[in-house]
């Protein structure tokens, strides 16, 4: 009986002041920031202008670090295809949805892809963008699963796939055709970078809400016989 | 010192309690609890340090970072939580422990 | 201005401190379900504190995504772990193996 518990002890307690001392380190490298220094800011507030949009959260995502916005919906596809690859999804109980739950599904989900628009379009010049506008996607995605709701069998290959790639194709097209001009690449043309940006973001959109979706699901949906 | 500073503080603290409890706990739930807890603890410090010019605008380049990380954060979580079904299943018990 | 600033330190110091302790009870619940739900409090929270950083588009992708949809994920896994575990209490399941001896 003693010597488990010793053992924790033994085990515990230097791992607490070992962690004690990272946090003293840690906290004294956070407050020793030099605090003249403002960072990108400015570089960003000269800048806006030729990026095509107001907001400058929207303009550092999709304009000037555009490339880790790629890269990140990459990740994610990615995510994806590691938990499809892990297996079917489960099965989910065909319950019918208790009357709460089915008048709340019925009353959310247009005012979530209402919420889902507006947060797209008004994301140029006021808080909001791609990534807000798809979670919204998402989470009305996943309360329709939540409520009994399933997709079509002729749905579960060729849409599901086509809409899961299509935000990061638009932006890999986007990014490449200024490359056949003579431009670099991911260096929009500036009368159309505002254009470009929404139609970039549109498509994100949709790719992030199926994505998201598909990610709670957990895994393939059980379809019929292969093609 | 500003109100930045004190969110940078809390920041650390965070990754500190986060990293404790990944080191603490056995059930995979609560390590992918405690990653996330590590994580959101990082974005404080980012966004904490680029807020801290208290006249001007706050630096909209690791907002951005932020918004990625989230992302990121919400796609490993759910490759963590398949990952842990599969563990589940193999071995019956979510649980990675050094004694087998 | 005095007491404006001393309510905005005060608020802050709170929404600080709530932040810390809410990870520290999420960290260390005996109960998975009460765990996860205080994660999405705590992703709530947070929410909060990017808003008083000047940060409106990570508050938006926070809410959402952060607490919203890792919650969702979250006890979505909990109930394909254990079927059981909606009904039966946790406490003789979890404190026994979940320290690291």
């Amino acid at each position: 009986m003693i010597k488990p518990v010793a053992k924790q002890i033994l085990f515990r307690l230097p791992l607490q002041v070992l962690l004690l001392t990272l946090l003293t380190g840690l906290c004294y490298a956070v407050m020793s920031v030099p605090s003249g220094v403002s960072g990108l800011g400015e570089r960003v507030a000269q800048n806006l202008k030729t990026s095509g949009v107001e907001n400058p959260v929207t303009a550092v995502l999709i304009n000037f670090r555009g490339y880790d916005t790629l890269l990140e919906m990459g990740v994610l596809l990615l995510a994806l295809l590691g938990v499809w690859s892990l297996g079917d999804a489960p099965e989910g109980r065909d319950t019918r949805p208790g009357p709460v739950l089915d008048s709340l599904t019925r009353l959310l989900v247009p005012i979530l892809i209402l919420v889902a628009g507006y947060l797209l379009w008004v994301g140029a010049h006021a808080p909001g963008g791609a990534f807000q506008a798809g979670s919204m996607l998402g989470a009305a995605g996943v309360l329709l699963f939540l409520s009994g709701w399933r997709l079509g069998e002729r749905y579960l290959r060729l849409t599901l796939r086509v809409m899961l790639v299509t935000g990061l194709g638009v932006f890999v097209v986007v990014g490449t055709v200024p490359l056949l001009v003579g431009r670099l690449f991911l260096e929009y043309p500036a009368p159309f970078a505002g254009a470009l940006i929404l139609l970039i973001e549109t498509a994100a959109t949709l790719s992030i809400g199926v994505a998201l979706t598909a990610l709670f699901l957990g895994g393939r949906q059980a379809a019929g016989p292969d093609k | 010192m500003s109100q930045a500073f004190l969110y940078a503080l809390v920041g650390m603290g965070l990754f500190t309690l986060g990293l404790y409890a990944l080191i603490i706990h056995v059930h995979i739930l609560r390590k992918i609890l405690a990653v996330n807890v590590m994580g959101s603890g990082v974005f404080l410090v980012l966004v904490a340090l680029a807020a801290r010019g208290q006249n001007t605008q706050p630096d909209p380049v690791p907002h951005a970072m932020v918004i990625t990380g989230i992302v990121v954060a919400v796609s490993a979580t759910a490759l963590a939580l398949s990952l842990m079904l599969k563990v589940n299943a193999a071995t019956g018990r979510p649980e990675l422990s050094d004694s087998e | 201005m005095e007491a404006l600033t001393l309510l905005s330190w005060m608020f802050d110091s709170l929404l600080g401190l709530g932040l810390l302790w809410l990870a520290w009870w999420t960290l260390s619940s005996p109960d998975l379900f009460k765990a996860i739900v205080l994660f999405i409090s705590f992703g709530l929270l947070m929410a909060l504190a990017w808003v008083r950083l000047n940060a409106p588009d990570v508050a938006l992708a926070e809410a959402t995504i952060g607490a919203g949809l890792t919650g969702a994920l979250l006890l979505a896994a909990l109930a394909r772990l254990d079927p059981k575990h909606e009904t039966r209490t946790t406490h003789e399941i979890e404190t026994k193996s979940d320290v690291h001896d």
